[in-house]
């Protein structure tokens, strides 16, 4: 079966539309049947939650061939713009457009190989349903690809409708290759149907050829062939180039049909009924065309065979009166038009607006409309049209299908690119997006950080290194949260992870990813207490090799220069001990009585009460201190008056 | 509904090459070189130039694509390679698959391209692929973001997948035991039996292929993430980090430090990927987050012998092509795959793989290279031309993972397409 539609499927995404992505239903209780439903399906009781997805096509694992492969196309197509000029810009616009159905054919085929090979009858249905979906919008792109992208001309427009039958009305090829391959094809029961097929599409050489074999078979029926074959030989086509004018070719035309015309009264058929309506047929009797109703299956088809042999020049304005009455006449009253049917027509009005919101309502996805709409806006077709609300129709369909892959697992990131051609609300709806896509892994981070950068969303990128920093830090891994940090220029979590840091070494008596604090580099200035972090470990570095000088005049400039915390001055003190009980004098008076001054500042700044509270250790440390001050300074003292002396 | 398909439709990405010279870097960059200490940082010079790459086959596989590897070929065979293995990342169930690249240029039975990857079995693996290697002809290790480290078995009598051997959790964070204390597994590297993998909690783990538990663990072995390990000697590993280091551990020390580190001085640019150079062990690439390309001398130094700007985002891996390794290869988040080609700067040398076309040979490790300086570590800017050609013009979304065998290529985008060249060299 052609392309029948389906339309249970088509009230989906519309519909979910009006429902947030991925929220339980909470606004009363949902059609369940309409909603791809998780827990309870088809049983609309309180305690479900239906899982509500925004575009149900998007999950669709053939489709994402199509998704990907198009996203290509479509980068190629922004970046193309304006490239080239006139004509040349019309061909690779058509070549665009072909690309795209060239996508739309492959993953059909795709699709049909999975519903050959699936056993399970649902899901063949499944599939055979998504084959019709892409046949018919590989139907409707045709089309519009003749009407509006490559807007053909009265002549050549009749020779692309005829492709576009032969290619998308593939029912009865079946039927042809059983005859073709049969013993004797002019004996088998179809023969004559095929040789209708042939005429009805305008495929004259394969009509003659099977013409020909009945000619053979026949003798009786020789001479009815030969002038039959010789009509269709003689029947003026439509030339491609500039080789005949419009004028030339009806003219060559009206001659042809008073020929046949004549054959037809002079009963020269009269013999046989089925030459004589293959000649009433090239006369375009619409009776005769209208009686292998069966072999069109369409009123497309139908439209296109009439065309053909009573309107060959037809002009593009002129096909919505033969559209309208072709179909009049194809359904006869007895059925109504369906979803497909209607945009075709459409199509055939030149209702662009008409042809995009009726695939809007009838796809469950969002990828025609939205690729379809983009191509025609860079044929300079939408222009005129504003919507009004947000930006214009192609921009609005891009965010929806851009929205929709962000809702997917692991297509969000063809939805950036999308994003990114939207120029007026393209930005806002990709920082609030990336700000929602779950990181599991570094990589992917990284990934999502990348697209934040090149796009300068520096908010985003502060969030998302913050929620890695939040993340290594609750799995203790304090030198991964510090690089996350420092990648974000993020002063008060980099301050946070040095205090857990320097505790940790307070705790411990040493420090933890050595190899992280020792190459902090510039990075180190971010804030006063990462420092504060390097600088002290590079006073321990210099102490380990024994460079103490050094190690003591970084030391004191920790206190001085007050990049030490106040409740680290103990500690540091504390450090200068050993320093201080060096055999050799390493801290000059001036250090010394700097130390000094700092020592008294920190036990001078603590009332009476809390000097009370501290305990017997601490009272303890300062009196040493106290005393080795003192020891240093008197042997300083005495170094450098002898120094002076001598 | 069968229907042949409209023209048009062929995944035949044209190629662009760019020529790059060396040059002494430029006032602008003295900065840098004192950084990178006095050794040049160079920039790459695009002369662009249009090579048709005919030989290309793309399949869209529904599925993002973090890994591609070829499985090895037995010793002595002449054959080209023409199966290989892909990992899916990012997806709701993600995937190991084997696909097997039939001969090119005969037509089956269906009509269709042979040339096209056949899938010929996959297996479901939990959490994304980080990295993959083939541990031998039949079995490969996989690394995953739970943590997990799995060996599979392909069976290729009955075409299918099975677990051979899995460590649950190697990597983790604080608590092994919790559901979620896994923490990613993000490289792994193999030398039958024995593999070793690094993850994002800085662990070492090095494994036998026939044993449950670890061989050997090194706990906190970097503060930092660990992303990418290979071997330099047998008991030699390089790792490569998140702060721009490269470690050299010896497995045979059981102290917990690296022998040596490695490092940008300054830049801090986290490192992504490692590789030694086949034949001269002391050669070493690694590929960073901003794109650049750094050749280390490990035997001096601690600073690159040269910086190359490359790419414009992270690169994802780098390889020396194993038989022929004046040529590299690198492939980046950009979305761009470079073949690096030195050996034009050494004349004279006969190289075994522009010999024939389809049936070409390649040597292993002898012959080439021997008595040179390797045109990796040279620096005379007068002599050494590089060529470097971007293998795809047109691509938007990155290129996670390539592998190359003999005249084969093959690569994975996030695209969810895998690309094979079978020519690479023709």
């Amino acid at each position: 079966m052609g392309f029948q539609y389906h339309c249970r499927n088509y009230t989906c995404s519309k519909k979910a539309k009006t429902w947030q992505c991925g929220r339980p239903a909470g606004r009363g209780p949902p059609a369940p049947t309409r909603f791809l439903a998780g827990a309870g399906e088809g049983r609309p009781s309180s305690s479900c939650v239906f899982v509500v997805r925004k575009d149900q096509d998007i999950y669709v694992q053939t489709l994402r061939k199509l998704f990907n492969e198009s996203h290509g196309i479509f980068i190629g197509l922004q970046r193309s713009e304006e490239e080239f000029a006139g004509k040349s810009r019309k061909t690779q616009l058509v070549q665009v457009s072909k690309n795209y159905r060239s996508v739309i054919r492959a993953c059909m085929e795709d699709m049909h190989q999975a519903a050959v090979s699936a056993r399970d009858p649902a899901l063949h249905s499944q599939y055979s349903t998504q084959v019709s979906i892409l046949s018919a919008m590989e139907l409707i792109w045709n089309l519009c690809e003749i009407l509006f992208v490559e807007a053909a001309v009265a002549g050549p427009l009749l020779l692309r409708l005829l492709d576009w039958v032969r290619l998308h009305v593939c029912d009865v090829d079946n039927m042809v290759r059983e005859v073709l391959s049969s013993e004797n094809p002019s004996k088998h029961e179809l023969f004559w149907n095929v040789v209708d097929v042939f005429v009805l599409q305008g495929r004259m050489d394969e009509a003659r050829h099977l013409l020909s074999k009945e000619a053979s078979a026949n003798p009786t029926s020789v001479n009815m062939c030969r002038i039959l074959d010789d009509l269709m030989k003689k029947m003026p086509v439509p030339s491609l180039g500039n080789t005949q004018t419009l004028t030339e070719m009806e003219l060559k035309w009206q001659h042809w049909h008073e020929e046949c015309q004549r054959y037809l009264q002079d009963g020269t058929f009269a013999s046989n009924s089925h030459m004589e309506s293959i000649c009433k047929i090239l006369l375009g009797d619409e009776n005769a065309i209208l009686e292998k109703k069966e072999l069109m299956t369409t009123w497309y088809h139908f439209l296109v065979t009439r065309l053909l042999y009573s309107h060959p020049t037809v002009k593009p304005m002129e096909l919505r009166f033969y559209a309208q009455s072709s179909m009049d006449l194809f359904l006869g009253g007895e059925s109504s038009p369906e979803p497909l049917d209607t945009i075709l027509m459409a199509a055939f009005e030149f209702e662009m607006h008409q042809v995009i919101k009726e695939c809007s309502i009838a796809l469950s996805n969002w990828w025609f409309v939205a690729h379809l709409t983009d191509l025609l806006d860079h044929c300079k077709l939408l222009q005129s049209h504003n919507l009004y609300f947000g930006s214009n129709m192609r921009e609005f369909l891009l965010l929806e299908y851009a929205s929709g892959l962000f809702s997917h697992y692991s297509l969000w990131q063809l939805g950036v690119d999308y994003f990114d051609h939207c120029p007026e609300y393209g930005r806002v709806y990709l920082e609030l997006h990336i700000e929602r896509i779950p990181l599991n892994t570094e990589q992917k981070a990284l990934k999502v950080l990348r697209i934040c950068e090149q796009r300068q969303m520096h908010e985003q990128v502060r969030s998302i290194c913050k929620i890695m920093a939040m993340k290594a830090l609750r799995n203790n891994r304090l030198g991964s949260a510090l690089s996350w940090s420092i990648r974000a220029k993020d002063a008060a979590f980099a301050t946070l992870i040095s205090d857990r840091f320097l505790k940790d070494y307070c705790e411990k008596g040493c420090f933890s990813d050595l190899d992280l604090i020792d190459n902090l580099g510039p990075s180190m200035l971010l804030s006063d207490r990462l420092t504060f972090l390097g600088k002290y470990r590079e006073f321990h570095r210099l102490y380990g090799e024994k460079r103490f000088s050094e190690a003591a005049k970084l030391l004191l400039m920790l206190m001085t220069a007050h990049i030490a915390p106040c409740s680290f001055w103990m500690t540091l003190l504390t450090d200068a001990l050993p320093l201080l009980e060096q055999k050799e004098v390493i801290f000059s008076a001036e250090q010394t009585y700097e130390l000094m001054r700092c020592l008294e500042d920190l036990t001078a700044g603590k009332s009476d009460k809390q000097k009370f509270q501290d305990d017997d250790v601490e009272t303890m440390k300062v009196e040493m201190l106290r005393l080795a001050l003192a020891r240093n300074l008197a042997r300083v003292i005495v170094k450098e008056g002898t120094l002076e002396g001598s | 509904m069968a229907s042949p398909a409209p023209p048009g439709h062929a995944h035949c990405p044209a190629s662009l090459s760019l020529l790059a010279r060396r040059r002494r870097a430029a006032a602008a960059n003295q900065q840098r070189r004192r950084q990178a200490g006095g050794r040049s940082r160079r920039e790459v010079v695009v002369v662009a130039a249009a090579r048709a790459m005919e030989d290309v086959c793309a399949k869209f596989v529904s599925q993002k694509v973090s890994k591609a590897r070829w499985r090895p070929l037995p010793a002595a065979a002449l054959q080209p390679p023409d199966i290989f293995a892909t990992g899916s990342w990012d997806n709701e169930d993600n995937r190991i698959s084997i696909w097997s690249v039939g001969d090119l240029g005969s037509v089956g039975l269906n009509g269709e391209y042979q040339g096209e990857p056949q899938l010929l079995c996959d297996i479901r693996h939990s959490g994304d692929v980080m990295d993959m290697q083939f541990l031998d002809q039949e079995r490969v290790v996989v690394a995953s973001s739970t943590g997990n480290v799995t060996i599979f078995r392909h069976h290729q009598n009955n075409q299918t997948l099975s677990t051979n051997q899995r460590w649950e959790k190697a990597h983790y964070h604080v608590d092994r035991s919790a559901s979620c204390g896994g923490a990613a597994c993000t490289g792994v590297i193999c030398n039958n039996p024995e593999v070793v993998t690094v993850g994002e909690d800085g662990r070492i783990n090095l494994l036998r292929a026939d044993q449950k538990d670890a061989v050997r663990t090194i706990d906190n072995a970097d503060s930092s993430t660990l992303h990418a390990v290979t071997f330099l000697r047998t008991t030699e590993i390089l790792t490569v980090n998140s702060i721009g280091q490269l470690k050299i551990w010896d497995l045979r020390q059981q102290r917990n430090e690296p022998s040596q580190i490695f490092s940008l001085t300054g830049d801090r640019v986290p490192l992504h990927c490692v590789d030694r150079h086949p034949n001269q062990q002391h050669i070493v690439a690694t590929g960073g987050q901003d794109g650049m390309l750094s050749i280390w001398d490990i035997r001096q130094g601690t600073m690159p012998v040269s910086l190359l700007n490359a790419h414009e985002a992270e690169m994802w891996e780098v390889h020396f092509h194993p038989s022929n390794p004046d040529h590299l290869f690198t492939c980046s988040e950009d979305g761009s795959l470079w073949h690096w080609d030195t050996s034009t700067s050494v004349a004279e040398k006969p190289s075994f793989l522009h010999q024939g076309g389809r049936s070409t040979t390649y040597f292993s490790h002898n012959t080439i290279n021997q008595s040179l300086v390797s045109a990796w570590l040279s620096n005379d800017p007068t002599k050494d031309r590089m060529e470097i050609t971007n293998l795809i013009p047109n691509q938007t979304l990155s290129v996670n993972s390539l592998d190359i065998l003999g005249p084969c290529l093959v690569y994975g985008t996030d695209a969810e397409a895998i690309y094979v060249n079978r020519h690479l060299f023709a």
